[in-house]
């Protein structure tokens, strides 16, 4: 038809908005020095036809390094034995190093970027994603009997990446040993700055049904909620450079037997403490007054908090949808009935066989209706609470930050009053007490450096996090809404299809 | 806020087939909506030398056409037709409290929500108002097409006397009275209906009646839910919408805005039941795309199958009414033949039983006759109405099906193409 001017129009202008983006900064890779291992990666950017962006010097780069870094590591198993426990530091060592001597470069350069442009969402690199891993998790199976019953889940991981010793392979997995990796990702990664993706809530009430062994409409709903959330939730982590290759990833993915992770139970001792942790927490926060030196992270915070803010409610309007959805299926179910019951009564034939097709077709109306019930809450209702659930890690990490600064500024201001003691010290004629207190000043300024290096390290993390968070946003969101408009092109097909049918029925009354 | 609204109206469709007759012919041209009272423009042409002029018009209001309406009913010679059902009384009590439910909220919402709400409920109020004045107009139509009604001195009163009609509302102790009239008539109308007809014909007619108005009261009551849940449905989509777009502003200049709008202008414009043309001119989605998109008119196809059904359920009432009417006469006549035989056995007042024999004879064959073709005509223009009805209802549908997918289809190739 005539409406060739419907084409992209809005598309138009923000093409115009992101090569006006582009043009600003022409070369700033080229620009500042290459040195040692970093050199490799540099030709890579630099030889990226589409010009130098913002995210192809965070990604690949990453990515080609610690690909050296995993590459020695697993060929260590002792290494890899050592990553495994929950400790926080150990874990990340043998990452560091290359980032540091990294970290000059990109935060040269980055710290041009940041003053050439606000920092703008740029389209998808072409052929960026060298990733290529896909996992599955399905097949839900009860295991055992009673209150000790639990879900067991297929995880079904298909890759040709060469951190995995096969292609194709499978394992089974309950619920608390998903949580079990979270916790230990959470605990190593959390608060050096990574957004580690947040696990699906526990629901004591849903599980409680499937273990009594209901198997009723709502708690296969359950289960299958479960599932589809899980299979996100691992597609998310390993949608992650770094805990990609982390060990614990690996092999929950990869082993067969895996120790059960008991500190995950809601009721347990560790449960509780973690709760008391977050109160703490949440506490402390308040009490923090950061000196916000970097404008960047003020305004995504404050940008995150508006997010949150409209993500619930929309959530919750999205919730709404699905249950007026679902009401409104069983009133067109009712009306439908009604319809054919009118039909029935009705003496003029043709009309009476009219009105049993309404009835009919009102009755296909409804089972549409309940589709698109489901649409609408597994496409959005659930990515939404993803999200909801993720910013909720992005406020945690950025929170981390205002952590590591209050540490570093303590042991700034330990140090403070231990060189006035000191210099009181100098004074007295206490020999060894001075040596002490040297001693001590030496230790200190040791913690205030690591402290700093800590809390710039954090903030380069979080700046690279957040800008691969929000493109993984855009991709989700993509998707999510193109499967959505899909779901609603087929509904509107039926609609057609099922009126087209009725419309020579209608007009054949006489 | 809402003090005066005034629409003015082309000839419509209505939702009954009616032969338009050139020797007569009523409508509603204007329609003035004061504080608590509506004021309807009937307007009249004709070439009946009845009237002092060939067209004319004259202001009333509701209570004169529910005068006018009981004037029929109370009338003994038009026992035997169908009386138009009247009119339901204009009902903006619901949208008058949300209006000022919203005045009083004002200072607690933004300026933009306000606006919108406020617009929404006119919008309502103007669906409403619309309804109401179809009601009213197919009411004179009716009376108008029908070959006995349409001469009544009444109803050209009404038509012409271009002052105030006097016509006061019911006062209480009248509401009552009519309220005992109604529990004595429907008590009297189980009586009679319990009577077996002699005539096939209307036997079938009462059963089938019966059936059907309780079917049809059934159908309504559920159109009606299955409509209440579409708004809710549709209002949920608003807010979504709503919130899809100040998110997508939050990310000004990003690809995520753009999706967002384009999702945005989606669910916009598959909310049914609604004009959301303003909507959409707040977000800064290309104008000519804006063009495309039909403002849908508020009664839109869920609303016209509900309104078909709600009149029938009130014309089905109407029949109803006339065999009621024709069984009473049927009652008194055979009560009339037994007390005649009566008398003659006892050979007292036999004249007067006579006498009211006959009349009952008389009453009770003019109700008989007018009332089957009467029931007749009924069939016919139920069936032509359903017929009109079924045929838009799909029409439109289609039509908004089509439209939508189009605007899915184009939405798509543009999110997809630009990867």
């Amino acid at each position: 038809m005539a409406d060739t001017a419907r084409d992209p129009p809005p598309e138009q202008t923000d093409f115009q908005e992101l090569e006006d983006g582009e043009d600003l900064f022409p070369e700033p890779a080229a620009a500042p020095e290459q040195s040692g291992p970093a050199s490799l990666p540099a030709e890579d950017v630099s030889t990226n036809s589409n010009g130098p962006k913002q995210d192809s010097l965070f990604d690949d780069d990453p990515e080609d390094l610690f690909a050296e870094a995993t590459e020695e590591v697993s060929l260590d198993s002792p290494e890899r034995d050592v990553l495994l426990s929950d400790g926080p530091s150990p874990a990340i060592t043998p990452i560091t190093p290359p980032t540091s001597v990294i970290t000059p470069r990109i935060g040269h350069a980055h710290d041009d970027m940041f003053t050439h442009s606000s920092f703008d969402e740029i389209e998808e690199e072409e052929g960026g994603d060298s990733f290529d891993i896909h996992i599955a998790v399905s097949d839900p199976e009860k295991v055992g009997d009673g209150m000790n019953a639990y879900m067991a889940y297929k995880v079904t991981t298909k890759t040709s990446l060469s951190v995995f010793k096969q292609g194709e392979f499978s394992v089974k997995r309950r619920f608390s040993d998903f949580l079990g990796l979270h916790s230990k990702l959470a605990s190593k990664y959390l608060h050096v700055g990574y957004i580690v993706p947040p696990a699906p809530e526990k629901s004591i009430v849903g599980m409680t049904k499937v273990k009594v062994g209901k198997e009723d409409q709502s708690s296969n709903e359950f289960v299958e909620k479960r599932r589809s959330a899980l299979e996100r939730y691992l597609m998310r982590t390993v949608k992650h450079p770094v805990l990609l290759k982390d060990p614990d990833v690996l092999q929950f993915l990869e082993s067969s037997e895996l120790p059960r992770a008991v500190s995950t139970q809601a009721l347990s001792s560790a449960g509780l403490l973690r709760m008391v942790n977050k109160a703490a927490d949440a506490v402390n926060k308040m009490t923090i007054k950061m000196n916000e030196s970097d404008a960047w992270f003020e305004e995504k915070q404050q940008q995150f908090e508006n997010l949150d803010i409209q993500l619930r409610k929309l959530h919750a309007s999205v919730e709404s949808l699905v249950c007026h959805r679902k009401e409104l299926s069983v009133n067109t179910a009712l009306f439908a009935k009604s319809a054919a019951m009118l039909g029935n009564s009705e003496d003029h034939t043709a009309l009476s066989r009219a009105l049993s097709q309404l009835a009919e077709v009102e009755e296909k109306i409804d089972q549409l209706h309940q589709d698109q019930a489901n649409a609408d809450f597994y496409l959005f209702s659930e990515l939404l609470g993803d999200y909801v659930r993720l910013i909720t890690a992005v406020k945690g990490v950025f929170d981390h930050r205002m952590k590591t600064w209050q540490k570093w500024q303590d042991s700034q201001m330990l140090l403070q009053k231990k060189r006035e003691a000191e210099a009181k010290l100098q004074f007295t004629n206490k020999p060894d007490k001075l040596q002490q207190a040297k001693d001590e000043i030496k230790e200190l300024e040791g913690k205030v450096q690591q402290g700093e290096r800590d809390f710039e390290q954090i903030s380069k993390t979080i700046r690279k996090e957040v800008s691969r968070f929000e493109k993984e946003r855009v991709k989700d969101f993509k998707s999510v809404i193109i499967k959505y408009l899909e779901s609603l092109v087929q509904t509107q097909q039926q609609l057609i299809k099922y009126w087209e049918a009725f419309l020579p029925e209608a007009k054949a009354i006489s | 806020m809402m003090g005066y609204l005034s629409v003015s109206l082309q000839p419509r469709a209505v939702n009954v087939d009616l032969q338009t007759d050139a020797t007569l012919q009523v409508d509603i041209s204007d329609a003035l909506s004061e504080r608590d009272k509506v004021k309807f423009t009937v307007h009249t042409k004709s070439t009946l030398p009845n009237f002092k002029q060939s067209e004319f018009s004259v202001v009333r209001q509701h209570e004169e056409f529910i005068w006018l309406h009981d004037s029929f009913v109370e009338n003994e010679d038009y026992a035997g037709y169908i009386i138009p059902p009247a009119p339901p009384r204009p009902d903006f009590d619901a949208s008058r409290e949300k209006l000022q439910k919203l005045g009083e909220g004002e200072g607690s919402m933004t300026k933009e929500e306000f606006t919108k709400m406020k617009q929404e409920l006119e919008a309502e109020y103007l669906a409403i108002f619309k309804k109401t004045v179809a009601m009213h107009e197919v009411f004179l139509c009716r009376v108008a097409a029908h070959p006995v009604l349409r001469k009544d001195l009444n109803f050209h009163v009404f038509l012409e006397y271009n002052q105030d009609l006097s016509v006061r509302g019911k006062n209480k102790k009248e509401k009552l009275e009519d309220f005992f009239k109604n529990v004595v008539k429907s008590a009297d109308g189980v009586l009679v209906a319990g009577v077996k007809d002699v005539d096939d014909f209307f036997e079938h007619e009462k059963t089938f009646l019966l059936e059907y108005h309780n079917r049809v009261k059934d159908a309504s009551a559920k159109s009606d839910r299955m409509i209440r849940s579409h708004k809710n449905a549709a209002d949920d989509i608003n807010r979504i919408a709503s919130f899809f777009l100040k998110v997508s502003e939050l990310f000004e200049k990003t690809r995520v805005s753009t999706l967002l709008r384009w999702l945005c202008f989606v669910l916009f414009h598959l909310i049914p039941a609604q004009v959301k043309v303003e909507q959409l001119l707040m977000t800064d989605v290309s104008s000519h795309l804006l063009q495309k998109i039909e403002a849908r008119v508020a009664a839109d196809e869920d609303l016209k199958l509900a309104d078909l059904l709600k009149y029938y359920l009130r014309e089905s009432q109407a029949a109803k009414d006339l065999l009621y009417r024709r069984g009473r006469a049927l009652v008194d006549y055979e009560n009339a033949n037994k007390a005649l035989d009566k008398a003659r056995a006892k050979n007292r007042d036999v004249l007067q039983a006579e006498t009211s024999q006959q009349l009952c004879c008389h009453k009770f064959e003019k109700i008989s006759e007018s009332a089957k073709q009467e029931l007749i005509d009924f069939k016919t223009r139920r069936v032509a109405a359903f017929r009109k009805n079924l045929v838009e209802l799909a029409e439109l549908e289609l039509k908004h099906a089509k439209g939508n997918l189009q605007l899915l289809q184009s939405c798509l190739s543009v999110l997809k193409g630009d990867t």
